[in-house]
């Protein structure tokens, strides 16, 4: 085996490829070529890091140097400097790693050193497209204990030890899961894995799919045998094409190795795995609805019960699990669930893969313990608000969650306790918003995405969010009065306790929680006809101070004629007269702050 | 497995079954809970949220239509919270709705309406519609869908497919954009038939609880305005059970009836071909030719007249110059009526009606092997079927209703074998589609048995108990080898062999035939070798399985039960058997001939050579459903008289002397038998037009002049006189078969009809008997001269001879002209193009059919409708079956020419 003095680690995720990543990765090989030391140093193309934010990203071990924004014009003096000569290439390093002129590993960074991975441990570690990495990393390992070692009880044994729950929102406790579908009894059962990521930012099985596939198939193969069933789909986004080949490229060498298909490692047990594309629909990612959708027809929720378990695709017994969900099995069959339950709070155990997005310093994907706070994600790991604004709150859940504002920062991140506090824990969706976001506006924002996305089935969901969405309008629009308000906390009650699926039941949450804990902002809007973020456009009114020097650029630009100069006379010199904006006819375009002088900055928004 | 389970609703306690849903049982008690689309054919939805109720300890309200009761389950359909959330969708969907109640046809019926009343909707919503939903589509020619009524239940979309099959209706956009879709046009693309069009079975229109879908009318009526009469469709032979809407003594809708023969399913014709009863065309006053032109008389004239040239004809040339032909329209007690008149008042058997060109061959082939000449199983037992084997029958165009059913079924698991030279629609859902080449049969049953026999998967035990003569048939199906019969039919000997596998190997495996195995000039042996497949699987005589012709007229059944035939009396009793014909002449007072009468097409060339004189037609119009019309014409221009009496004057009308007006199925009582041998009552419900009179009043009146007694005062009368004479109806009468009909043979007033036949053996019989039987083919195969072959059947929205689907303005509209089916190849071969006119010419004369290029339809063969005058049977071939008489209507040589 060729041993290798450096390794080179680039990132190959979705965001890094969109930064050119691949170009990077070929670059540095035939820079290595050039300098006749692609012998000596490995170049491999990984999953994603996490720290988006700061990508396209690469790794140089075993110092773990963090090179962060690399360009194809960088790669040379990389090469150059740090591959031929030895010579970190300080201005390239990631900022924080670097402190007082000590350079630091990746994983001596905040970002990385406050993360525990578990489902994320392969991501940027190794080639998610060659399975011998993935082998060498204890893969395959668990699916072999599982299926030498343990018979199916014992398997689901472990997981109920575990403590594992769902990670795709609902958080049901996956051993729990997993003997309700074994008990089923069918001459065909399958399992799915759901892989419709939806929530918008969100991108933790996405990262996962794409760094290390075949933790999800081991997974999966282990709940065939496990349940009883000899057939599992993957249901999953067709605009994440990376990692719909990257699971086909693992499927294809995990039958290769025998560790997929017929006769699986000689045990006479037969598991088959098949890619079913989605074709974008939020709805999707309820498993009844993607029931639906893989069966061919359009994605619209069942009643349940009977739930998957009982009957699922095609009517059969389905397990149904989370990619995140798959990706924690094989660590757990392999240390043990005891381990796992280790991990974590009373109410939910191990680890949890957190999107990070919104007004947030460091953008990315982030595992944690649970139990760690919300101010330990949002201000050590995600670096706070960018621009030293002030946290307002943040958005769990995705667009079914709820918001939480800074008095719950040190709340300890659970199942149970995030929807204590009228949130939820969801797939892993965290989105930041500062003292600049409104919160009306907020609400506004994610209903606009579940009113799209409303499969329209039900009547409460496809009529009720709609008129909701039209009574945050009024409000947004100023044409709200507090009768709305009322109106709009009963509809968001009535369509919760009335949808016929998650979607629908979910998503009055934004508007529930906002009302909860930003009753100011609504009332602002509803009696005072004021954003006081400013956000809301309509709700601004322009205003000339007394700086006018009349100069009348303002009227010049204003294109509904609504600036004119008022009686009063500033200048018995040049006899120029203050200007006056008629708010009646204003547009709220802008254009008059524009054309006011700088110096002078007569206008004002309110 | 159900238990039972103990539940309150309402505080009422009741007990029932654990798989049975809390709306199942609150209608147990009577208790209503309001729905939109939930209908208890369909798999529940929980979509429109109306029927929520409080479960005890539960979290939120529950659906009712989608759960399930648990024993100790506590349930309140009408507590304060149960209201209001129901108010609540109200509100909400009457918000987006139009406010166009005042004139909405559907006032009245739309339950969006009376729920609003009943809920106390407030109808000043703060919001406004939304036009979301703005769209009107009328492009199908018997219905409209109005988006901006629709509540989008989605009741439309399951119909279309869970319960229709055709899934042409589905779900567009989403969210608030949401809207129903109907698939309209035909996106067929190089030939390739789009399977996923509507049909316009209007069974969605038929459910939709709001004024979305509507039928397209010219009347205008609310529903406090109509009667609803229930009685039977008047086409096909599935007998579906339909209410007529009456307004002002006219019918203005068909609202199907659940359960029973059709479970509330239509087909287009049945939903929307009631339109023809008012039609301006009706006949309303006798006609008497004079001069060759038809003048209008009264009945009193056309009576005398017909009358006069009856005893005339008689003294002249005897009872053998007479000849009736009844109709497989007209009612049983019509048809009883005529053959009385035919048998009793002119003095002969020569009488016979159109089964004669259908299943004649299935009454000669199945009476002989079986016993009887029927159906052998029930349409409701298509549910239990495991393997189906269609040949030569498109059921899904033919006989709509049941081809669902065989949908639904083959849908749920059941595997379906298709044997038909078209790849019609039933194929594309088949586990093995065998395109076999017009006529072949025999050659292919003869195949499958061979497989069957050497494959050890026959029946043993049953052939040893219940057939004798397997020994002559085994000598013969040896030389079927799959090799030689898939080279006969043109198909694959895997095909031949996994068919066999699949039809010998199910537990329950039933047989549907109609046409494609009747019409040939060795018809009778086609339907023997159905039967001998039957019986080497031991497939006859359970539930599920059997031999199933499908009759093809709404009571062609009936009129072969009623000795509408020149063999038998009612109930298939022997003309010449001594003691039936006494029985019969006690009854009637006269003597009977005891001679077999003609069939029809040989009483068309007696007609023809001028031996038979006199001919009597009611409901039939042989000038366009005989083989070779040029014949046909001229033998009833060679009669001396003749009376036709119909609904309209029909191109064989124009060849009569006198014509005699008469009501149509709306217009009278009495019964139908269906093709499951199911007895059925048709009701009046609205008076006649003009002069016109009953078949069985004319027929009444005509027996009485002729010093017969016929003093009938309505046809239940007639009925039971008929069942006095015949076993095998004797215990049926009005009462019993008021409800659901009831099935024959049912010989005593306390037997209860009998669902299938033969569980206890072959009695009639002593034991059923294989016939060996060789492949022959039909008689005329193409040749240098004529090279296509020609076969022919039906389309859905035409029937027979279209003289009541032409005045249906709809049905016109969809199928306007006669066309021809060619393969893609054929069409490029003769340089055809689709949609030009081109003309098809046998041996006997020629027609003009528009060209449908389509890949259902193999090189060489092409395929024409034969409802059009001047069409198929313009070519088609009089050969006969010695045995039966049936004519090869199924297979002739044809060429093609540019107009």
């Amino acid at each position: 085996m060729q041993i290798y003095r450096s390794h080179v680690l680039i990132c190959g995720g979705t965001g890094c490829t969109s930064s050119k990543s691949l170009l990077i990765k070929d670059e540095m090989i035939s820079e290595l070529k050039r300098l006749g030391i692609h012998n000596e140093v490995q170049v491999v193309m990984t999953g994603c890091f996490g720290l988006c934010e700061q990508g396209p990203i690469m790794i140089v071990y075993p110092e773990g140097t963090f090179y962060s924004k690399v360009k194809i014009s960088d790669v040379k003096r990389i090469a150059e400097e740090h591959l031929l000569k030895g010579r970190i290439v300080k201005d390239l390093l990631y900022y924080e790693a670097l402190e007082d002129e000590i350079v630091k590993s990746v994983e001596e960074v905040d970002f990385y050193s406050k993360q525990m991975r578990i489902a994320l441990s392969n991501c940027g570690v190794i080639d998610p497209e060659n399975i011998d990495e993935y082998i060498a990393f204890d893969g395959y390992q668990a699916l072999i204990k599982a299926l030498t070692e343990m018979n199916p009880e014992q398997v689901i044994d472990e997981l109920k030890i575990s403590g594992l729950r769902g990670r795709g929102g609902a958080g049901f406790p996956t051993g729990l899961k997993w003997e309700f579908a074994a008990s089923y009894k069918d001459d065909e059962k399958y399992v799915c894995c759901n892989a419709d990521e939806g929530d918008p930012g969100a991108f933790m099985d996405r990262s996962i799919l794409e760094g290390t596939p075949h933790s999800v198939l081991e997974a999966m193969t282990i709940a065939g045998y496990a349940t009883g069933a000899n057939k599992g789909y993957i249901y999953v986004r067709a605009e994440y094409p990376i990692a719909v080949s990257r699971l086909e490229i693992a499927i294809k060498q995990a039958k290769e190795y025998g560790l997929l298909g017929d006769n699986i490692l000689d045990t006479g047990f037969d598991f088959d795995i098949e890619i079913r594309l989605g074709a974008g629909a939020f709805v999707c990612g309820e498993e009844t609805a993607l029931i639906e959708s893989i069966e061919g027809k359009r994605g619209m929720p069942r009643t349940k019960p009977p739930f998957p378990a009982e009957k699922g695709i095609w009517g059969k017994p389905t397990l149904i699990n989370n990619v995140e969900t798959f990706a924690n099995i094989p660590a757990i069959i392999l240390k043990g669930g005891k381990w796992f339950s280790s991990i974590g709070i009373p109410d939910s155990k191990g680890t949890k893969v957190f999107a990070l997005g919104g007004k947030i310093t460091n953008t990315g994907l982030v595992e944690i313990p649970m139990g760690t706070t919300l101010r330990q994600v949002i201000y050590d790991i995600g670096g706070g608000c960018p621009d030293n604004k002030k946290f307002k709150a943040v958005q769990t859940g995705g667009p079914s969650g709820g918001c939480l504002t800074s008095e719950h920062l040190d709340t300890p991140i659970g199942y149970d306790n995030l929807v204590k506090l009228g949130s939820m824990m969801g797939s892993g969706g965290m989105i930041v918003m500062d003292e600049d976001n409104c919160m009306v506006d907020i609400a506004r924002y994610f209903l606009d995405f579940t009113c799209d996305e409303s499969c329209g089935k039900c009547t409460p969901c496809r009529e009720g969010t709609k008129r909701l969405k039209e009574l945050l309008d009024r409000i947004c629009t100023g044409k709200g009065t507090l009768e709305d308000l009322s109106r709009l906390e009963e509809l968001a009650y009535y369509i919760q306790d009335n949808s016929l699926c998650n979607l629908g039941q979910s998503a009055p949450n934004p508007v529930i929680s906002t009302l909860k804990h930003f009753r100011d902002e609504y009332l602002a809007h509803v009696i005072d006809k004021k954003c006081p973020t400013g956000v809301c456009k309509d709700l601004l009114q322009y205003f000339i101070t007394d700086r006018c020097l009349g100069c009348g650029s303002c009227a010049r630009v204003c294109p509904k004629d609504c600036i004119t100069p008022t009686g009063e006379i500033i200048s018995e010199k040049t006899g120029k007269r203050r200007f006056v904006i008629d708010n009646s006819k204003c547009i709220k375009c802008g254009a008059c702050i524009q054309a006011c002088p700088p110096k002078v900055s007569a206008i004002v928004r309110q | 497995m159900s238990n039972k389970v103990k539940i309150l609703i309402n505080n009422m306690s009741v007990e029932i079954d654990n798989d049975l849903t809390i709306l199942e049982a609150a209608r147990l008690l009577n208790i209503d809970i309001p729905t939109f689309c939930h209908d208890d054919r369909l798999n529940p939805t929980g979509s429109c949220r109306m029927c929520v109720v409080e479960v005890e300890g539960a979290r939120n309200l529950m659906t009712a239509c989608s759960t399930k009761v648990r024993d100790g389950m506590v349930v309140r359909t009408n507590t304060k919270n149960v209201v209001e959330t129901r108010k609540g969708i109200l509100e909400l969907m009457w918000a987006n709705h139009p406010n166009e109640c005042l004139v909405c046809e559907k006032s009245g019926e739309c339950k969006l309406q009376d729920y609003s009343y009943q809920y106390n909707v407030n109808p000043d919503s703060i919001f406004k519609p939304l036009n979301s939903r703005d769209f009107i589509d009328n492009s199908n020619e018997f219905y409209t869908f109005d988006s901006r009524k629709c509540i989008l239940c989605g009741k439309c979309v399951q119909i279309c497919s869970e319960l229709q099959m055709t899934s042409a209706i589905g779900f567009d956009e989403r969210g608030i954009d949401t809207h129903i879709k109907i698939k309209q046009h035909d996106d067929s693309i190089d030939g390739v038939i789009d399977l996923y069009k509507c049909v316009s079975c209007g069974n969605c229109v038929n459910n939709c609880p709001v004024g979305a879908l509507m039928p397209k009318t010219k009347d205008k009526y609310r529903n406090w305005e109509v009667d609803k009469i229930k009685t039977t469709c008047p086409y096909c032979g599935v007998g579906c059970q339909f209410n007529l809407v009456v307004k002002d003594n006219k019918v203005v809708r068909v609202e199907p009836v659940k359960g029973g023969t059709n479970d509330g399913l239509l087909c287009v014709k049945g939903s929307f071909g009631y339109k023809f009863i008012n039609h301006p065309d009706r006949l309303k006053q006798p006609l008497i030719k004079k001069d060759g032109v038809f003048v209008e008389s009264t009945w009193e004239e056309a009576m005398d007249l017909i009358v006069k040239k009856i005893n005339e004809t008689k003294a002249k040339h005897g009872p053998n110059a007479f000849s009736g032909l009844s109709s497989a329209k007209c009612t049983n007690e019509e048809n009883y009526l005529m053959q009385k008149l035919v048998r009793a008042g002119f003095g002969t058997n020569n009488v016979d009606h159109c089964a004669r060109l259908c299943h004649a061959s299935t009454v000669a082939g199945l009476a002989t092997t079986l016993g009887s000449g029927a159906m052998t199983n029930s349409i409701s037992e298509i549910g239990g079927t495991d393997t189906f084997l269609v040949i030569g029958s498109n059921t899904t165009e033919t006989h709509p209703v049941i081809g669902v059913m065989i949908k639904q079924r083959v849908k749920k698991g059941a595997k379906l074998i298709v044997a038909d030279p078209r790849k019609i629609e039933l194929a594309n859902m088949a586990n093995v589609h065998l395109q076999i080449k017009p006529g072949t049969n025999v050659a292919l049953a003869n195949g499958l048995m061979n497989v069957i026999y050497n494959e050890g998967l026959y029946d043993k035990e049953f052939i040893n108990k219940n057939t004798n003569n397997l020994e002559d048939l085994l000598e013969v199906i040896k030389e079927y080898t799959p090799e030689k019969a898939a080279e006969i039919c043109g198909v694959s000997k895997e095909d031949i062999v996994k068919a066999a596998r699949l039809y010998a190997s199910a537990d329950r495996a039933a047989i549907y035939y109609a046409m494609g195995i009747t019409q040939h000039s060795s018809g009778t042996n086609h339907v023997k070798s159905m039967a001998n497949l039957a019986l080497m699987t031991g497939n006859v005589g359970k539930e599920s399985t059997g031999i199933n012709p499908l009759r093809g007229q709404n009571n062609v059944q009936g009129a072969c039960d009623m000795g509408a035939l020149p063999d038998v009396l009612p109930g298939y009793q022997k003309v010449f058997d001594d003691a039936v014909a006494k029985k019969y002449e006690k009854a009637w007072g006269v003597s009977l001939s005891r001679e077999v009468g003609h069939t029809l097409p040989i009483m068309m060339n007696e007609a023809s050579s001028q031996d038979i004189k006199f001919m009597y037609i009611m409901g039939e119009n042989p000038v366009v459903s005989d083989p070779d019309t040029n014949h046909i014409k001229k033998a009833l221009t060679n009669l001396d008289f003749l009376v036709v009496q119909d609904i309209f004057l029909t191109q064989t009308a124009e060849f009569a002397d006198v014509v005699l007006p008469a009501a149509s199925y709306a217009e009278k009582d009495g019964t139908f038998t269906n093709t499951e041998r199911r007895v059925q009552r048709i009701r009046k419900a609205v008076t006649i037009k003009g002069n016109a009179r009953s078949d069985w009043e004319i027929l009444s009146e005509l027996l009485t002049r002729l010093g017969l007694e016929a003093n009938y005062n309505n046809a239940e009368d007639i009925f039971k006189e008929m069942a006095s004479l015949t076993p095998i109806y004797a215990g049926l009468d009005y009462d019993r078969i008021d409800d659901n009909g009831m099935q024959w043979p049912c010989p005593t007033s306390n037997h209860p009809g009998t669902k299938y036949l033969y569980k206890d053996g072959f009695t009639k019989l002593g034991k059923a008997i294989f016939t060996p039987i060789e492949h022959l083919g039909p008689q005329e195969l193409p040749d240098s001269e004529y090279p296509l072959i020609l076969t022919t059947g039906r389309t859905l929205y035409h029937f027979h001879t279209k003289t009541m689907t032409d005045r249906v303005e709809g049905l016109k509209a969809t199928v306007p002209d006669n066309f021809i089916q060619v393969s893609p190849d054929t069409a490029k071969q003769y340089q055809l193009k689709h949609n030009e006119f081109i003309t098809v010419s046998s041996r006997r004369g020629s027609s003009v059919a528009k060209v449908q290029i389509t890949d259902t339809i193999d090189d060489g063969v092409v395929f024409m409708p034969f409802h059009f005058a001047d069409g198929a049977n313009m070519l088609t071939n009089p050969a006969l079956d010695d045995i039966c008489n049936i004519p090869e209507f199924k297979v002739c040589a044809v060429k093609v020419n540019k107009c």
